[in-house]
């Protein structure tokens, strides 16, 4: 039993979940993390579980042709351990090449990662929310004013500021 | 509703009418992001001013025409300044609500209890996006056409769409406070 990464891409239509699930179900899979949304009216679905490889495959294989699907092997689980405090990083503003790759290249040179990131176009505007954890001895301030000069340069408008987190 | 759960409203505001200001408003363009103006800090305005009075006329008759819209900032009809007209009457989350007023150079002094929830902009059309507000506000601003400082307590759906205006008087939209990576969303149109 090994650990697998399910990918599913494909035009949307419902009971695509329940398809690929039940198939998953019944070559005796159990699954673990996954996510799923809409890209642009495609249907997106990532899965990580466990199960048996040849027939995760071969349960999956009826489904295939509309539906874009991969099955890999996955090596070990790697437990994320926070880096540092988290923020939530903001960006919008007109759609034009380079807005994400200019702003997270300025988060990973400070050694900062992304946690958790979604884009969306809509119509002219671009939105970029992103979870960021930095790490402790990264300069805050200065990683502030090279994004605000970064997203000047893009004609974008960026906010980090620290996520909340409420315990109850 | 009893008065027990709701805000001690101010009653000049409570009472107060677009009718005061004397003219009818003209309905403008709503510019959408992203427009410039909308990242753009508002200047101060002087609610003395005859143009800014215009003005308010023209956020209250455009919000009027503007289906389900409960409050219109300037920079959001294309004005940098710090002014917004709001009407949160009859929305079914609105608790205190103190009807049609518009304020100029509003600030926020308290706020309190946040709690999250989805919400949308007529400059942002098609998407909207889960952000934390407080439900218990105190702010201060003028009305236009006058000159004396009002200060205003609320809660629920009428503090989210004054912290909503005011940010926009800022230069800031709800898609710089949503609550996660995950927390903006397509809106959702049943036809």
């Amino acid at each position: 039993m090994s650990q697998l990464a399910v990918t599913v891409i494909g035009p949307d239509r419902p009971g695509i979940i329940a398809d690929v699930t039940e198939a998953l179900a019944q070559a005796g899979v159990n699954l673990e993390d996954s996510t799923m949304t809409l890209l642009r009216g495609h249907f997106a679905m990532m899965i990580v579980c466990s199960g048996p490889f040849a027939e995760v495959r071969e349960a999956l294989e009826p489904l295939r042709g509309e539906l874009v699907i991969t099955v890999r092997e996955m090596g070990p689980e790697h437990a994320h351990a926070p880096i540092g405090p988290p923020y939530l990083l903001s960006v919008h503003g007109a759609d034009r090449p380079g807005i994400v790759s200019a702003v997270t290249r300025m988060i990973a040179s400070v050694g900062g990662t992304i946690t958790d990131q979604t884009t969306r176009l809509s119509g002219a505007l671009y939105v970029l929310t992103a979870e960021v954890e930095l790490p402790p001895g990264a300069e805050l301030g200065m990683l502030q004013r090279a994004l605000e000069i970064t997203a000047e340069e893009l004609g974008v408008g960026v906010t980090l500021r620290p996520a909340e987190s409420d315990d109850l | 509703m009893s008065s027990v759960n709701t805000a001690h409203l101010n009653q000049t505001l409570a009472a107060w009418s677009p009718a005061q200001l004397g003219l009818a408003g003209d309905v403008l363009e709503v510019v959408r992001a992203p427009h410039p103006v909308l990242a753009t800090e508002g200047a101060l305005v002087d609610p003395l001013d005859p143009v800014m009075v215009a003005l308010a006329a023209d956020l209250v008759a455009t919000m009027r025409v503007s289906p389900g819209c409960v409050g219109l900032a300037a920079p959001q009809v294309g004005v940098a300044a710090q002014m917004f007209a709001l009407d949160v009457t009859g929305h079914p989350k609105t608790r205190t609500c103190h009807g049609v007023f518009v304020l100029c150079n509003a600030v926020v002094v308290e706020a309190t209890r946040q709690e999250k929830s989805r919400e949308g902009c007529m400059s942002v059309p098609d998407l909207t996006g889960d952000v934390k507000r407080a439900t218990r506000l105190t702010i201060t601003g003028v009305l236009p056409g006058t000159t004396e400082e009002l200060t205003l307590t609320t809660d629920a759906f009428e503090a989210r769409a004054l912290q909503h205006e005011i940010d926009h008087c800022a230069g800031a939209l709800f898609l710089d406070r949503v609550a996660g990576a995950h927390a903006i969303y397509p809106r959702k149109v049943y036809l």
